[in-house]
């Protein structure tokens, strides 16, 4: 354990950070009832107790990244309730928020994260580059500055995050559970770094929760607590003696109320009767590869009925893999992998009843409560429907959370969620349980209570056990045990041989010592030799007073667009969609959509079958606009083909048409149209009459009529802009228009939202870094991608659609520009009023495309729009630059007649990045 | 049996993780209402508030009588303009014709001498230049008809044009039901394809792949419950939105509408979950959404009609299951087409929607593992 300078808290003067009154809720739920206790400065504070008493509260309530409901809280000498406190607070505290690597980018390198926190705290390259040496080499993680954060092992991740939060000097730590999900070796030596942090900078304070009890008895001052109160504070010798306990663990447990106590006895774990028997899990020379990389290399195992079957291991040596493949979520690269004596096998339904699979990151539903979540799972493997409900009491009741029955997921702690994932688990009481780390952040007591569940499911019910662990007390109750590392085993056997065999002490020591082993060749996981690098005391001390100058803002702003650049680029599908899309789309529309309709097909019931009538209908078959269909027989054929839209116009020929043509009587001809689709209709109507009109000028011209019909006037018609008016003419321009801001807007419309779902937005949280510079940051990238793909569309369109720029190509570009920043930045305004990713998708595509497509002129002239529509498409940018798109291609305009629309796209990038700046929240609720 | 009871059971979850998330009602709601209504009352595809400049070089009692000619609702109430004007009218859009009658007009009309009359045309939206153009010429004709008072105004043959299924030929009529199914295809897409998505990367999949369900039984539920939430939406809408406000006259049968929409559904929510296991991430669907739903809603027979199309583009859109339910809705709202006549359309559907879900099976269970 760290051997850092040890304090008594008592001869601690100000504390550095304190509650008083605080109260928080989440909902109906109460996570901090009336709370007050100082964290001394100076030293190593540990907040102790179950899951869900408040502890990740309490912390983010410090770090700021929490908003206060009630009762004040001071950090560093200051209101953390005040928002200009806060601004200058964040540069001096660093935050680790739950879970493993949850505030990481999971496809940017070591280096790269470390470099984009770096920047948000201000610090110039030299800096940072001394910064990101230093602490990689004291962390041991220097030989992996280029490997994608994702593709760390679970302590990697937390020893990079720890690199993260103290890239700036801080001067408060706040941990939240830094250790939970790591093994044994990694989180020696991650304790072993704070410790020499300390030693290097002995004025900084750390406040750590932590569900390792014997990790709590070494630092220098705990707050014990319990259902959103504090039970006791003092250093852990002081709780020992107070309480009268042998151990921290015991002293905890005393100083709990009464009935909670009860829960408590020691566990004993009864042998195991039936010695061997069959097998119910057998895997032989099993090995997994992932392109290069071997998962899981020649692993062996035979477990018979009923035994508990404990694996530990670093994470990431392919234990998760292993287990996959048992389960039959993953199909084994060679090797056999047997449960109940059958092969594994994804289509087997029936062997997945007789199975509990627990993974490791939570996978129930966050959107389901905790008791539709068991429902579903009940009915799914249909226990029958009059027993779903007792099972589900006996479950709530035995693992605890009846009190959260009707709670969502995510509002629950990480242990109490564990607990659900378990309880579904063996809800529908399976043969085998395969758990991947089920007690992986569960508190001691609740760990205990599980254990007990799996002792009686494995001796009294027979239940096979292959569960796989961090703890090493848990790993001793285990029948037998094994110990992996990079896809192989080390060691397999009951624990007792294990400490045997290595000539340990006891079985901790026994594993760390046969990971050492294993490590010092490949060195892969490994952190520095013991004792560590030197840590050299910083030669740079950051200015924090030049903190908020304007340039330091603007380095910020580019660390956010940088990072989110390099996450674009690490995404090369995600880009060629962007970019290829668009063309695709334009390719299609401007030969598709086509406002000049031909081959209309109709056909004509002919009443008078004279040489007249047959002529007058010649001419409608000569023209290139009508496609002559069978002949109509009957007036009653008409309705028909025309509902069944195999004809769009009908005509009629009266009896006489002829004699009556050539008395000069004015026959009249009817025509009855489809008026299904209006504009066809429309058009239609037009060539009749076009048709009409050059069959009598026909007539005239062959003398058979006396009237002469020359019009009196000559009408000029001048199609200005598309003088032989062309569809492709007239549907570019707005085809960049739409494929700009649909693809712009979509790009961005995630980022927010996907942020929030991952967990990556603490880092805003935390940061003292103004919201202005996250947006703009988030959506630089994405407007210089609308560049490129709008400099694409512009040579399809000029080159492959034979359109030609006629204006100014300047102002053509310079509108793109902005247009492409305002679409981004509505894709942010999306982004944050949306809960969901599916809702952010569908929300960017609906509210674009509909002012887009038929409010801002691209088909439909906006001078002619009514009402609604016109004010919405006043109201969206499309309009505008649809005004700069046409007036460049086919008006030949300069930016002398369009500024008028940059400027109003100037306006709508305000206008959104206010919008986005008042949605987006700076804190957590 | 079971394998209902799972589809059952799977859709009704579908349908919790919904109703938690009320920005997404909210959404649907307005696709369906404010979205319908504000497209198809304000854009008109006919000749409709169309504004019209006039250059009187004339000023005569000929020329003053074509402005009062252009009548409203077609034409807004037409503008002065000095000839110098017509460039800046045309330019800035605030004009979609200009009509130019030259000094003299009228008497060189009255003596024979066939004066040119001009009008200038802004063909860059093409909906409106064809017709309005076609409108202000008969209109012409028809005034100096009346003005020559000629015995035999027009022609030897006379039309009697009357439109079936639309007698006023109101384009908000058509652009209702067309709304309706663009916004079903791009929900119904999206929703579904999302919804796969979002359990890869909740990792809420991996559960139900180790747990006694089959993809298929997945799937389906995906397909149903989403199906079923727009099935409603647009039965609504058409009832109260599209025949209660726009007063469109439905001539088919709600009931066979119903069916073709729950098929086309099915195709749709078959292809969002195709799309949804090439995709490897939200943000990649999204953009691979784009193409899908911008192809279908342009090309699928709505704004530009299927004949009007390239003959290799029209065979390409037939495999797009919203060319044929474009043309069934067509059919049963507008045009009161009953089983014996859609039944092409409905074999389509139901075909693609079938390929579709076959082949996003053969690549669930892979792509879904494999994502992990």
């Amino acid at each position: 354990m760290a051997a850092a300078p040890r304090r008594q808290a008592s001869t601690v003067t100000a504390p550095v950070a304190a509650l008083a009154g605080v109260t928080h809720r989440y909902g109906e739920r109460l996570a901090l009832a009336d709370v007050s206790v100082d964290i001394p400065a100076g030293c190593m504070t540990g907040l102790i107790g179950p899951d869900g008493v408040g502890k990740s509260t309490l912390l983010a309530l410090v770090a700021g990244v929490r908003r206060i409901q009630s009762g004040t809280v001071t950090a560093l000498g200051g209101d953390m309730g005040s928002s200009a406190h806060r601004q200058t607070a964040y540069a001096r505290i660093a935050y680790m928020p739950q879970g493993l690597g949850r505030n990481l980018y999971p496809t940017l390198s070591v280096a790269e994260n470390i470099d984009f926190f770096g920047r948000l705290f201000g610090q110039d390259e030299a800096e940072r580059r001394w910064r990101i040496d230093d602490l990689t080499r004291s962390t041991g993680l220097d030989p992996f500055l280029d490997r994608p954060a994702g593709k760390l092992s679970g302590g990697m991740k937390q020893k990079l995050s720890l690199c993260c939060a103290l890239i700036h000097d801080p001067d408060l730590l706040i941990l939240d559970e830094p250790t939970t999900g790591v093994d044994p070796l990694s989180r020696r030596q991650f304790w072993e770094l704070i410790g020499r942090i300390r030693a290097r900078n002995p004025s900084i304070s750390v406040a750590t929760a932590t569900a390792y009890m014997e990790e709590a008895a070494e630092f220098d001052h705990l707050i014990a607590m319990d259902d959103g109160r504090v039970l006791a504070t003092g250093s852990s010798r002081d709780l020992i003696e107070r309480t009268g306990a042998g151990s921290l663990e015991d002293a905890f447990i005393a100083l709990l109320p009464e009935e909670r106590r009860r829960q408590r006895k020691a566990l004993v774990v009864p042998p195991r009767h039936s010695g061997d028997g069959d097998a119910a899990i057998e895997a032989e020379h099993l090995t997994m590869r992932f392109g290069d990389f071997v998962a899981v290399d020649d692993v062996s195992v035979r477990i018979p009925r009923g035994e508990i079957f404990g694996f530990l291991g670093s994470n990431g040596c392919g234990k998760t893999t292993t287990m996959k493949i048992l389960t039959g979520l993953l199909q084994q690269t060679s090797g056999s992998a047997r449960l109940f004596d059958q092969p594994t096998n994804a289509a087997d339904i029936e062997t997945r009843k007789r199975v509990g699979y627990m993974s490791q990151s939570f996978s129930l539903y966050t959107e389901l409560t905790v008791r539709q979540n068991l429902m579903l799972h009940a009915e799914l493997f249909h226990i029958p429907p009059h027993q779903i409900r007792a099972r589900i009491a006996a479950v709530l009741a035995r693992f605890d959370l009846a009190n959260v029955a009707d709670a969502y997921p995510e509002a629950l702690p990480l242990g109490v969620r564990q607990r659900l994932q378990l309880a579904t688990a063996v809800l529908h009481r399976p043969e085998v349980l395969i758990l991947d780390e089920p007690t992986s952040g569960v508190d001691p007591i609740a760990r205990d209570t599980f254990w007990e569940q799996l002792i009686r499911l494995s001796r009294e019910d027979n239940v096979t056990i292959f569960l796989s662990t961090h703890f090493v007390n848990e790993a001793e109750r285990c029948d037998r045990v094994s110990l992996m590392h990079a896809g192989r085993i080390l060691a397999m056997g009951t624990p007792a041989e294990i400490v045997v065999g290595e000539g340990a002490p006891s079985l901790e020591v026994a594993f760390i010592d046969l990971l050492e082993k294993a490590q010092e060749p490949s060195a892969s996981d490994a952190g520095p030799a013991s004792g560590g690098a030197p840590v050299t005391p910083s030669p740079l001390a950051i200015d924090r007073a030049a903190d908020q100058s304007h340039r330091r803002e603007l380095g910020k702003l580019w660390a956010f667009a940088r990072r989110e650049a390099l996450e674009l680029v690490r995404d090369p599908i995600r880009i060629a969609f962007a970019l290829v899309g668009p063309l695709i789309l334009a390719a299609t529309m401007a030969f598709g959509i086509s406002f000049d309709i031909e081959d209309v097909p109709y056909a004509a019931l002919d009443g008078d079958q004279s040489a007249e009538s047959r002529t007058f209908l010649e001419a409608f078959a000569g023209s290139r606009y009508f496609e002559t269909r069978p002949p109509l027989s009957s007036p009653s054929e008409i309705d028909r083909r025309l509902e069944s839209g195999e004809l769009r116009v009908a005509l009629m020929i009266p009896p006489d048409f002829g004699r009556d043509l050539l008395r000069g009587r004015t026959p009249e001809v009817g025509v009855v149209l489809d008026g299904a689709n209006t504009f066809r209709a429309e058009s239609t109507r037009g060539y009749v009459q076009g048709v009409l009109n050059s069959y009598i000028q026909d007539l005239a011209r062959r003398g058979g009529l006396e009237a002469a019909i020359a019009s009196p006037v000559n009408i000029e018609t001048r199609f200005r802009y598309n003088q032989a008016f062309l569809s492709i003419e007239a549907i570019s321009p707005g085809v960049l228009m739409m494929l700009l801001i649909m693809f712009s807007t979509m790009l961005t419309a995630l980022g927010i939202v996907r942020e929030k779902e991952l967990g990556s937005i603490t880092n805003l949280y935390a940061a003292p870094v103004s919201k202005l510079a996250f947006l703009l940051g988030k959506q630089l990238p994405y407007v210089a991608l609308g560049l490129v793909s709008f400099t694409t569309l512009v040579l399809l369109i000029t080159f492959g659609f034979g359109v030609p720029i006629r204006g100014s190509f300047l102002a053509l570009a310079l509108g793109a520009a902005i247009y492409c920043c305002a679409a981004t930045a509505f894709g942010l305004v999306v982004s944050s009023f949306v809960n969901s990713q599916i809702a952010a998708i569908f929300g960017s595509a609906i509210i674009v495309t509909v002012p887009t497509v038929n409010f801002s002129g691209m088909m439909y002239p906006v001078s002619t729009l009514e009402g609604g529509a016109r004010v919405i498409g006043a109201l969206f940018p499309a309009l505008y630059f649809q005004r700069i798109s046409t007036g460049v291609f086919n008006k030949g305009q300069d930016f002398a007649a369009l500024y008028g629309n940059h400027l109003v796209l100037i306006l709508f990038c305000f206008a959104f990045w206010g919008v986005a700046s008042l949605l987006l929240k700076r804190q957590e609720r | 049996m079971r394998s209902l009871e799972n589809i059952f059971r799977l859709g009704i979850k579908e349908l919790h993780s919904l109703r938690n998330d009320p920005v997404m009602v909210f959404l649907i709601l307005y696709t369906f209402t404010v979205a319908i209504y504000t497209v198809a009352h304000g854009v008109k595809t006919e000749v409709s508030n169309a504004s019209v400049g006039i250059v009187d070089e004339d000023q005569s009692n000929l020329s003053r009588t074509f402005a009062a000619a252009l009548l409203k609702p077609y034409f807004k109430a037409p503008e002065p303009l000095t000839p110098a004007e017509i460039d800046a009218a045309l330019d800035s859009g605030t004009h979609s014709f200009v009509i130019d009658i030259p000094p003299d007009f009228e008497a060189d009309l009255l003596a024979g001498r066939r004066p040119t009359l001009q009008i200038s045309v802004d063909a860059t939206s093409m909906t409106l230049a064809g017709n309005g153009t076609a409108y202000i010429q008969s209109i012409i004709a028809a005034e100096l008809g009346r003005f020559l008072k000629t015995e035999n105004p027009e022609s030897p043959v006379q039309l009697q044009i009357r439109a079936r299924f639309n007698p006023n030929l109101e384009s908000s009529w058509f652009t209702a039901i067309m709304q309706i199914i663009n916004n079903v295809t791009m929900l119904s897409m999206i929703l579904a394809g999302a919804a796969v998505i979002r359990e890869r990367e909740h990792g809420t999949i991996e559960h139900l792949l180790v747990m006694p369900v089959t993809p298929i039984e997945i799937m389906m539920a995906k397909v149903w419950a989403n199906g079923a939430v727009i099935l409603a939406a647009v039965l609504v809408s058409l009832l109260v939105v599209v025949q209660g406000l726009l007063g469109v006259a439905i001539a088919g049968s709600y009931l066979l509408f119903a069916l073709g929409t729950a098929l086309f559904l099915f195709a749709m929510t078959s292809l969002g979950i195709t799309l949804a296991t090439i995709a490897r991430s939200m943000p990649q669907f999204g953009l691979l959404a784009i193409p899908f739903f911008v192809v279908m809603n342009m090309l699928s027979g709505g704004v530009t009609p299927l004949e009007a199309m390239p003959q290799a583009l029209r065979t390409f859109m037939q495999a797009a299951p919203s060319t044929h339910y474009t043309a069934f809705a067509q059919a049963v709202l507008m045009r009161g087409a009953g089983l014996s006549i859609v039944w092409p359309q409905l074999v389509a559907i139901g075909g693609i929607g079938a390929a579709l879900l076959g082949y996003a099976l053969l690549r669930f269970r892979q792509s879904m593992a494999a994502a992990r």
